[in-house]
């Protein structure tokens, strides 16, 4: 495919609770394979995927943290992530498994502005 | 225009499942095209030949592959996330050896990739979610 | 320029709040299923400057909201929401 699309994949859930996290992070990896350069922003309960030491075996899931860590050796390593939706929860950057981008509304606003595609789960 | 459509909600649980319907029907009318509407997570639930509401409802499998002869459609629906929940066509019924298949005639399984074609070949992807 | 579209009732202040945060100045909102809620005179949406809101006239027929909506509030028909999604180059759905 000759044309590239910029793409934004925004998740807004929490891990394991419902498919939504794991249907975004499955959309973002798609996405890179496809070589369309892809970033991913998140937002509300989302950032608590970025959350270390998950361990969802006892409750018969795959780590999506895990996965979530793989980003980068996807080329997926514009990662966004809301800044008051962080400091709300109490999530500081060393309790994430990988660095991300904090953003106020103003960066958010920017960065949807730069994107072609927006994909929200 | 080229729009493409996901779909990302159940029939009868979810009213975007019945909004993305008619705003494909809306679409058609105005002479745009649709490229492809791509059935994903939950919304997989809309491409099943079993579902049996009463004559006064919606639907949606039904209305879907009437709207998709019609105009010509591309229904796909993600597979990953079809064969999780019980929703075969009969290749993948064989696969896994299961007593029967229900994808709805008008469909087609495929992976994920082609939701990421529709975003880059169309002029618009509208998602209908839950 | 974006639209974005939003279907669920105001009482999802979260999804509200980050729907009207991710807005620049000439996005357009439309309200939608239970999205159309957000639209009636008694709770005025707070709407960030040079963001217009308007409501799918199917969904707040449904729910019998005709008489309460708010007056900055336009209503479209689903002709009117495929044309929305013409006039901007990127549609962000919040649900």
């Amino acid at each position: 495919m000759s044309t590239s699309k910029r793409f934004l994949v925004i998740s807004r859930h929490p891990p394991y609770g419902s498919s939504h996290a794991r249907d975004a992070l499955d959309t973002a990896l798609t996405t890179a394979v496809f070589e369309q350069p892809v970033s991913m922003l998140f937002l509300d309960d989302g950032v608590y995927q970025l959350l270390q030491a998950q361990q969802p075996a006892a409750i018969q899931q795959k780590n999506l943290g895990a996965t979530l860590s793989a980003l980068p050796m996807y080329d997926i390593d514009q990662l966004y992530a809301c800044d008051k939706a962080l400091q709300n929860r109490g999530l500081q950057p060393e309790d994430c498994l990988l660095p991300v981008q904090r953003l106020d509304s103003n960066g958010i606003a920017e960065l949807i502005r730069t994107h072609d595609v927006v994909m929200s789960f | 225009m080229i729009f493409s459509l996901l779909v990302y909600a159940a029939p009868h649980s979810h009213q975007a499942a019945e909004s993305a319907y008619r705003f494909a029907v809306a679409c058609l009318a105005q002479g745009h095209s649709i490229h492809r509407v791509f059935f994903y997570g939950d919304g997989v639930h809309g491409a099943s030949a079993l579902a049996a509401p009463p004559q006064d409802e919606l639907n949606l499998p039904a209305r879907w592959q009437a709207l998709a002869q019609t105009h010509d459609l591309d229904l796909v629906v993600c597979i990953a996330a079809a064969v999780r929940r019980g929703l075969l066509d009969s290749n993948e019924a064989r696969r896994y050896e299961k007593p029967g298949h229900n994808l709805h005639d008008g469909f087609e399984l495929s992976g994920l990739g082609q939701l990421t074609e529709a975003a880059i070949v169309s002029d618009r992807l509208i998602t209908f979610g839950a | 320029m974006t639209l974005h579209t939003l279907n669920r009732p105001p009482s999802n202040t979260a999804l509200l709040t980050d729907c009207l945060n991710a807005c620049s100045s000439g996005d357009c909102l439309l309200l939608i299923e239970d999205g159309v809620y957000c639209a009636l005179a008694q709770q005025p949406l707070e709407l960030p400057e040079g963001v217009t809101a308007c409501v799918l006239a199917a969904d707040v027929a449904a729910r019998g909201l005709q008489s309460r909506l708010h007056d900055s509030i336009r209503q479209v028909d689903d002709a009117g929401f495929v044309k929305l999604c013409c006039e901007h180059p990127r549609v962000i759905s919040w649900y």
